[in-house]
């Protein structure tokens, strides 16, 4: 098959949680990578060697393990930095998520002062953020709190039945009351990717703000934040074979020094005095507390192995799965894909579905019992779930690692699923 | 490493009377008179049941005289909230709610409790139930749901 990652049972090697069996001795096909991907052994190995050997607090501790500490968390960002194209190292802000980067975005708006005339004010009646309604939940409540808290009115794109974005009304959500644009750049529900330069453009032309959800983007596609025309860009290090408790935010230095801080506590600050303290430039003054560490150091592994594998043969792998899967999914009776799928349309590789006569949770349940794994639910996207009239689906997820095979067996599964709940032909 | 379901415990979990109640779900649908209207939901699936109930004074106390239903879930849930339907509809509230607490004891006892079925009835088809974590919510939705209404009619009452 074109497209797919060469050598990709070696690739498969480097993840060793692929060989394990489950229950019965299945083996396992996992496909909710979009929940949560796979780690490689390089990445558990580089974790494991920082806490064996380097662990120590950073910028705090004035000794040799404390200096190597700081040099490999250091190190993780300019490794973040380069991969996602950042003009400066000092514009990554590692969170604990793409969650927190987002309230992070979100809460020191609600404080921020100014004019809107660099793209940072203040928010009140009269002014709007825009948003879509195929975002993930953590880019939508923290756009709910800001405006319910600051008077400010909240909007978003509506979808097509194709499930994209529905951008015929586009002229009339951007507009000069516009203040943020909030989108997701693929979303995790349908596999739509959106125009997020395009969007950007229009929205810089009335001053807006743009903030983008990457957290589906990073791991699929190469990133190029300044190409990407955004402002401030978020993802998640789990879902790009990293590890949990770590994400990133990306700003523009411009945006990201207007913005007051978030967190108050140590490293944050610059002088402490009882009536009043001053502050750290970037990125510290958005890391208060003792960071995540060995975290940080984990992804900066993630980043370097996917760097070393390219991320156009990623994407490319990605397309060339997605593609095989649909056709795969298109022979199953009953099935309903929610989302882009002409294969002149670019999407990621999640894709929700819906089966006749079974419940997701159920289908989940039935596949689980064949060792393939798929996340059932509402998949935290809600809002789009409800634009298409289900409560819930089904939604399998590949990744570098995936082969056609475990697609195969996907489908068959289903079937599978078919006949335990006796459903015709 | 024990959570993991193999095919035969496919069959203990999806019981036959479960899925014929999830067919052919008994009292579904919202009707009048009723005291007490709640919503659930179980945020991690997005299941939800709007469930009402309607108790009548009887010689020792309220009696539930009809729990209507209007439900969007999995087998497991659907199936529950029929079955729950069955068996509280017509008992004394008092006993309706040892039924609850006998039906939460089961799905709470991971597997190892042995229903009754002259209390539980088909209830008892959701002993299996109980060995898979992550469907005891699901189970449990309608019975909360239940419970909830009638503690908000008799609040009211007293």
């Amino acid at each position: 098959m074109e497209g797919l990652l060469p050598d990709l049972e070696v690739v498969r090697k480097d993840f060793p949680i692929l060989s394990r069996t489950l229950a019965g001795g299945q083996p396992l096909v996992y496909l909710d990578s979009a929940n949560t991907s796979q780690k490689p052994q390089c990445v558990i190995d580089r974790m494991v060697d920082h806490l064996e050997h380097h662990n120590a607090n950073v910028a705090r501790a004035m000794h040799q393990l404390g200096a190597e500490a700081s040099e490999a968390f250091e190190e993780a960002r300019d490794t973040v930095a380069s991969f996602i194209g950042a003009p400066s190292r000092d514009e990554v802000i590692f969170t604990k998520n793409a969650s927190e980067a987002l309230n992070l975005v979100a809460n020191t708006l609600a404080w921020a002062e100014g004019d809107w005339s660099s793209r940072v004010g203040s928010l009140g009646a009269g002014d709007e953020v825009l948003i879509t309604e195929m975002e993930h939940h953590s880019n939508i409540v923290p756009w709910q709190l800001l405006t319910q808290r600051t008077g400010a009115t909240l909007r978003w794109f509506g979808l097509t039945d194709g499930g994209e974005l529905d951008l015929s009304d586009l002229d009339s959500l951007i507009t000069e009351r516009t203040r943020v644009v909030s989108l997701t750049w693929v979303s995790n529900m349908l596999g739509t990717v959106n125009p997020v330069a395009e969007i950007a453009r229009r929205a810089h032309e009335v001053g807006a703000l743009v903030v983008v959800d990457a957290s589906q983007a990073v791991p699929q596609m190469p990133v190029d934040v300044v190409a990407s025309g955004a402002d401030v860009l978020v993802f998640t290090g789990h879902k790009c074979v990293g590890p949990t408790g770590i994400g990133v935010l990306w700003g523009r230095r411009e945006v990201l020094d207007q913005l007051p801080p978030f967190l108050g506590g140590g490293e944050m600050i610059e002088t402490v005095r009882m009536e009043g303290s001053t502050y750290a430039g970037i990125p510290h003054k958005f890391e208060a507390g003792t960071p995540p560490i060995v975290e940080a150091v984990g992804l900066g592994a993630a980043l370097e192995y996917l760097r070393d594998l390219g991320m156009d043969r990623v994407a490319a792998h990605e397309q060339a799965i997605t593609r095989y899967a649909l056709d795969g999914l298109a022979t199953v009776p009953g099935l309903r894909v929610m989302g882009p799928t002409d294969p002149a349309v670019e999407r990621g590789g999640a894709i929700s579905f819906e089966l006749d006569g079974v419940h997701p949770h159920d289908i989940a349940q039935v596949l689980d019992s064949r060792g393939v794994a798929v996340r059932a639910g509402h998949h935290c996207a809600r809002p789009a779930h409800a634009r298409f009239g289900v409560q819930s689906s089904t939604r399998m997820s590949s990744y570098l690692y995936t082969t056609p095979q475990e697609i195969d067996a996907l489908v068959e599964a289903l079937e599978y699923t078919r006949s335990y709940f006796r459903l015709g032909q | 490493m024990t959570t993991s379901t193999g095919g035969h415990d496919l069959d203990a979990l999806y019981q036959e009377i479960i899925l014929d109640h999830y067919k052919n779900p008994h009292h579904a649908g919202l009707r009048d008179p009723y005291e007490a209207e709640v919503h659930h939901v179980n945020p991690t699936c997005g299941d939800e049941v709007t469930l009402r109930v309607h108790l009548t004074d009887g010689p020792d106390g309220p009696v539930v005289q009809d729990v209507s239903y209007d439900a969007v879930g999995c087998s497991i849930s659907q199936a529950s909230t029929s079955v729950m339907a069955d068996l509280v509809i017509g008992k004394p509230v008092e006993e309706a709610l040892a039924i609850h607490q006998d039906f939460l004891t089961l799905m709470q006892g991971k597997g190892q409790v042995v229903p009754d079925e002259d209390v539980l009835e088909d209830g008892i088809a959701f002993a299996g139930v109980a060995k898979f974590p992550a469907r005891v919510k699901c189970a449990l939705l309608s019975w909360m749901a239940w419970k909830d209404a009638t503690a908000n009619v008799m609040e009211e009452s007293a």
